[in-house]
């Protein structure tokens, strides 16, 4: 169940298939964990890398590290603001940079090579249950702010600027990690059933400009992420007056 | 195909299970591994770097107003010395020309007396000549009235 062999003829094309791991009695998705691995792996070994010998004159990869740190803090410090943004800057890098590995691990790794007994090697934001999580971390994360920041006076953020807002904002913090989930969900798997279905049915020249936009759509799709995420913590910190 | 998109079904693609909190809890453990090896030590020598760079920026302007204030100082010195020499150049001037006029009137003065003396003793000796002759004309005047008279 979920290939389409009867639109494609293709029995690689697999959709909804999953490697499965028992741990005890949890049911885990394989190759989920696997590639999520080795982007974690890929990040440690850059950081590790690039942190090793760090001078005051930049050299080598700690030029990239210190580029990204400044994109990093550029981007918490506007959507956060000044106060609070170095307290979440890695927990905002970490999902920017986790998600953009891993959607361009996605779409640059050949995959499809390795072969699995069932299910097949992706970018690993392209199962649900990674961008539910991550979403979820981030509710957890604004909701969190806002509390250790304002205390119950957080809650003044339902009501404000008048209380006719309070059933939006309640239904505003189901809908963020619904629609942050899903947005960078749908966005890579799309891609990635784009390329592979045009990769079956013209193998050449063709899916290499969708593989390009795919490439565009991962990077565009991390800092979306990553700047809600970011915007979301602000507009809980922020002070009303 | 029918549980292709249904919750809970055998695979699909919203079939969730343990990988949802186990992801959630590797991402929070990444967050706080990369927040020591990355976050931490980058931003500490980039902050590092712009403290370094905001004292060496001050540190040069202090330098500078130093210097300008120095350039100002000497600028001043030098026209305050310029101003001195004139004056000591002008002084000078005052005091030889007035030793010179002085040393001229004491020469003049000393010149006009000696000629002086020079003439009224010039005067002196022709009035002594004068008399003397006087008397030697007289006394021969007196000699030849005699000698006529005795031969007459």
């Amino acid at each position: 169940m979920g290939s389409l062999p009867f639109i494609f003829p293709f029995a690689e094309l697999e959709v909804g298939q999953h490697l499965y791991w028992q741990l005890g009695n949890l049911r885990i998705h394989g190759q989920v964990f696997m590639t999520s691995w080795i982007v974690i792996g890929a990040l440690l070994t850059l950081v590790v890398v690039g942190t090793k010998k760090m001078e005051r004159d930049p050299r080598g990869v700690q030029n990239l590290l210190e580029f990204l740190w400044d994109y990093i803090r550029d981007l918490a410090r506007t959507q956060i603001g000044e106060k609070v943004y170095r307290d979440w800057m890695p927990f905002i890098g970490t999902l920017f940079l986790f998600i953009f590995v891993s959607n361009w691990g996605g779409a640059l790794v050949p995959w499809r090579l390795i072969h699995l007994p069932s299910g097949e090697l992706g970018a690993p934001t392209a199962d649900i249950n990674t961008t539910v999580a991550l979403a979820l971390l981030v509710s957890l994360s604004y909701f969190y702010a806002g509390l250790s920041n304002k205390g119950l006076r957080y809650f003044e953020y339902y009501v404000h600027p008048t209380p006719i807002m309070l059933p939006f904002k309640i239904v505003e913090d189901f809908t963020k990690p619904l629609s942050l989930s899903f947005r960078l969900f749908g966005n890579i798997l799309a891609d990635e059933l784009v390329v592979a279905v045009l990769v079956f049915l013209v193998p050449l020249v063709l899916p290499v400009p969708v593989m390009f936009l795919g490439l565009f759509t991962s990077a565009i799709q991390a800092l979306i992420f990553a700047t809600l995420a970011a915007y979301y913590i602000g507009e809980a910190v922020e002070e009303h007056h | 195909m029918t549980s292709f998109f249904l919750f809970g079904a055998e695979g699909g693609l919203f079939d969730f299970d343990a990988t949802l909190p186990l992801m959630a809890v590797q991402v929070v453990i990444l967050t706080f591994i990369l927040n020591t090896l990355f976050f931490k030590p980058v931003g500490q020598v980039v902050e590092e770097r712009e403290d370094y760079v905001t004292v060496s920026r001050s540190e040069a302007k202090q330098k500078l107003a130093e210097a300008e204030r120095l350039e100002a100082d000497l600028r001043g010195q030098l026209k305050d010395a310029r101003l001195a020499a004139q004056k000591v150049i002008t002084e000078a001037e005052q005091d030889s020309d007035k030793l010179y006029r002085e040393a001229l009137a004491l020469a003049n003065s000393e010149a006009n007396s000696s000629r002086e003396e020079a003439r009224r003793e010039i005067d002196a000796q022709r009035d002594s000549a004068l008399n003397q002759l006087k008397a030697d004309s007289e006394k021969l005047g007196d000699l030849i009235v005699e000698r006529l008279l005795a031969v007459q």
